[in-house]
C-alpha cells in the first residue's frame, strides 16, 4: 500500500491531534473508512479551557467540542468513544478493542496524548486529591471549588498556576507548593518566574518554593492536610496535583515501535513502522528550527502533527512546520510564548514588568530562539517569524521600546 | 439569534443561524466554514480567525480590545474592517451580518 491508497484509517485517542487528523484527512480528499477510538466518553474537546474558563464555570461543555456530533455523521466518521485499545497487532495491521473485537487498518495514527504524572506520596489516594487533565477531572473538582475552602496545589507549572489563579478568583484560600527554587522553573527564565510569583502573591496566593511534599493526611478517607518534609502542615479541603505529564507511549512500545520519552516520529509524524503515525503529546518529533528532537505539550504541536500525519498518509505535500508556540492565561495576564528557550545564552527584557506588559527575548549566539510575551502580542507574533527565519538580533535593538516591534522585525528580516 | 453570511475568498456564500453568546468564530468552525483556522480555540492567542466584517456592521460587532488590535496588526492583508472572529459575540444586532474570510490565515 502506498500513500494515497488507504481505505481504512484508525486513530487512537480523542484529543486535539486526533480531531485535527480527522479534519485534515477529510479535507485532503480521503473518503475511505475513518474510525476514532478514544477512551474518554465525551466528543473530542479542547483541553486548554479546563484549567481556565471551564474550571471557572464560564464555558459550557458543548463549547469545548471541536465539532458538534452532527459533523461526525456528515463526514462519515465512526466514533468509538469510551473504548480502550489494549494492544496493536502490527503483523495483521489491526488494533484490539478493550471490549473485544479487532479493528483493521491500512494506516494507524496514535494520538494517545499524555497523563498526569502520578503523586506517589502516602495519602495520594485519599478522596479530595485531584488531577486536572480531562473533563471528568473537572467534573469531580468543580463542585468542590467553593469560596472559603482551602486548596493546596502541588506543582507551580502552568497548570498549577492557572488553576491557582482560577481558584483565587473564585475566592478559595490558595497555597501552591513547588520543589524547585522558583515557579515555572522547568519552562522559563528567572525573570518570568519572579514576575508570576509576585503576581500570585499580590492576588493573595501563598507560594512556597524549594519545599518537598512529605505526605497527605486525611480524616475518614478525605484529605485534610499536605505535610511538607520539614514538618509544616498545610490544612487542605482540596489537593490538586500538577506535577507534569507522562506520554502515553506504552501501546506503541508494547507493539515494538521505537520510543524514547515519547513515540519517536520523523518530520511526517511517521513512527518506526511506516503504517503507524503518532501525533501530539505522545510523540517525540524533530524540532526543525532547533536542530534536535523533543516532545512538545501544546495545542500548536497537536494541530501541526495531526496535519503532518494526514498529509503523509494521503501522499500530499508536507504542511508548513511552524515555530512552536504556547499560551497561558492567569488573571488578566496573557502570556504568549514562541520558540524554545532551552540553551539560551543571552536574555533581553523589553518593557517594564511592573507595567504588566513586557517581553523576555532569549538568544543563542545572537540568534533569537524564544520569547515570553506578557500582554504583548506584537513581540510574540514578530518573534514567531524571526525565530523561524533564524534572524540575528542585537539586544540593544530589542530593548529599545521607542522602536515598534514591527520595525525591529522588518529591520532584522532585511 | 442572528443570520450570518460567510463569504469565502472565492465568492462562495453560506448563511448560517447563529445563537446569541457564541462567537462568530465558533459559528464558522462548528459549520466547517473554510478559511478560519482558530487554532487557539478562541483565546485571542493565535490570530488565525481573521475575517473582514461588512463595514455596515462594524459598530454592531462591538469594540476591539487592545489585545485584538495588536494581534491584527501582524495579520496578512489587514483592512480597516478586519476583525478576529473569536472576539465578536453573536447578538440580535448582528442579524444579517456578512463576513468575508481571507484566502489564508498565515
Amino acid at each position: 500500500m502506498s500513500p494515497g491508497q488507504a481505505q481504512r484509517i484508525v486513530i487512537v485517542g480523542g484529543g486535539q491531534a486526533a480531531a485535527q487528523a480527522l479534519q485534515s484527512l477529510r479535507q485532503g480528499g480521503y473518503t475511505g473508512a475513518l474510525t476514532l477510538v478514544g477512551d474518554e466518553a465525551a466528543l473530542p474537546y479542547q483541553r486548554p479551557p479546563l484549567s481556565k474558563g471551564y474550571l471557572k464555570g464560564e464555558v459550557e461543555e458543548e463549547r469545548l467540542y471541536f465539532k458538534p456530533s452532527a459533523w461526525y455523521q456528515e463526514q462519515n466518521i465512526e466514533l468509538l468513544l469510551g473504548t480502550h485499545v489494549p494492544k496493536i497487532d502490527r503483523a495483521n495491521r489491526q488494533v484490539q478493542l478493550g471490549h473485544g473485537g479487532q479493528l483493521p487498518y491500512d494506516y494507524l495514527i496514535l494520538a494517545t496524548g499524555s497523563r498526569p504524572r502520578p503523586l506517589t506520596v502516602r495519602g495520594a489516594d485519599l478522596s479530595g486529591v485531584h488531577d486536572l487533565r480531562t473533563l471528568a477531572d473537572v467534573e469531580r473538582l468543580s463542585p468542590k471549588m467553593v469560596a472559603g475552602r482551602r486548596i493546596v496545589i502541588i506543582g507551580a507549572g502552568y497548570i498549577g498556576l492557572e488553576a491557582a489563579a482560577v481558584a483565587r478568583q473564585m475566592g478559595l484560600d490558595v497555597t501552591v507548593i513547588e520543589m524547585a527554587p522558583r515557579v515555572l522553573a522547568r519552562v522559563t527564565s528567572p525573570v518570568l518566574s519572579e514576575f508570576y510569583a509576585a503576581e500570585h502573591r499580590r492576588q493573595g496566593v501563598t507560594i512556597l518554593t524549594g519545599v518537598q511534599l512529605s505526605h497527605l493526611d486525611g480524616v475518614d478517607g478525605e484529605v485534610s492536610a499536605a505535610v511538607l518534609a520539614d514538618g509544616t502542615r498545610l490544612a487542605a479541603d482540596i489537593v490538586l496535583s500538577g506535577i507534569g505529564i507522562l506520554p502515553n507511549e506504552e501501546l506503541a512500545k508494547d507493539a515494538g515501535i521505537a520510543c524514547s520519552n515519547g513515540i519517536l516520529v520523523d518530520r511526517d509524524a511517521r513512527t518506526s513502522d511506516p503504517h503507524v503515525f503518532a501525533a501530539g503529546d505522545c510523540a517525540s518529533r524533530p524540532l526543525v528550527h532547533f536542530g534536535r528532537s523533543g516532545r512538545l505539550e501544546s495545542v500548536h504541536n497537536a494541530i501541526e502533527q495531526g496535519k503532518l500525519a494526514a498529509a503523509a498518509i494521503l501522499g500530499l505535500p508536507r504542511p508548513a512546520e511552524d515555530c512552536p508556540w504556547f499560551w497561558s492565561d492567569q488573571y488578566d495576564l496573557k502570556l504568549q510564548i514562541a520558540g524554545l528557550s532551552q540553551g539560551y545564552d543571552t536574555q533581553v527584557v523589553r518593557g517594564d514588568p511592573a507595567s504588566r506588559k513586557f517581553a523576555v527575548f532569549y538568544l543563542k549566539n545572537g540568534t533569537l530562539i524564544a520569547v515570553d510575551a506578557v500582554n504583548s502580542p506584537p513581540e510574540f507574533l514578530a518573534s514567531k517569524k524571526l525565530i523561524m527565519s533564524g534572524a540575528k538580533l542585537a539586544p540593544s535593538a530589542l530593548i529599545d521600546t521607542s522602536t515598534p516591534m514591527k520595525d525591529i522585525a522588518a529591520q532584522a528580516a532585511a | 439569534m442572528a443570520k450570518i453570511t460567510f463569504i469565502n475568498h472565492d465568492g462562495t456564500e453560506r448563511t448560517l443561524e447563529a445563537k446569541n453568546g457564541m462567537s462568530v468564530m465558533e459559528v464558522a468552525v462548528n459549520n466547517s466554514v473554510p478559511g478560519i483556522d482558530a487554532d487557539c480555540g478562541g483565546a485571542c492567542a493565535c490570530a488565525t480567525c481573521h475575517v473582514y466584517v461588512d463595514p455596515a456592521f462594524l459598530a454592531q460587532a462591538g469594540d476591539q480590545q487592545e489585545m485584538e488590535k495588536s494581534m491584527l496588526d501582524f495579520a496578512e492583508n489587514v483592512k480597516p474592517n478586519s476583525r478576529l472572529s473569536c472576539q465578536i459575540k453573536v447578538t440580535d444586532a448582528l442579524d444579517g451580518l456578512r463576513v468575508t474570510t481571507p484566502e489564508s490565515q498565515h
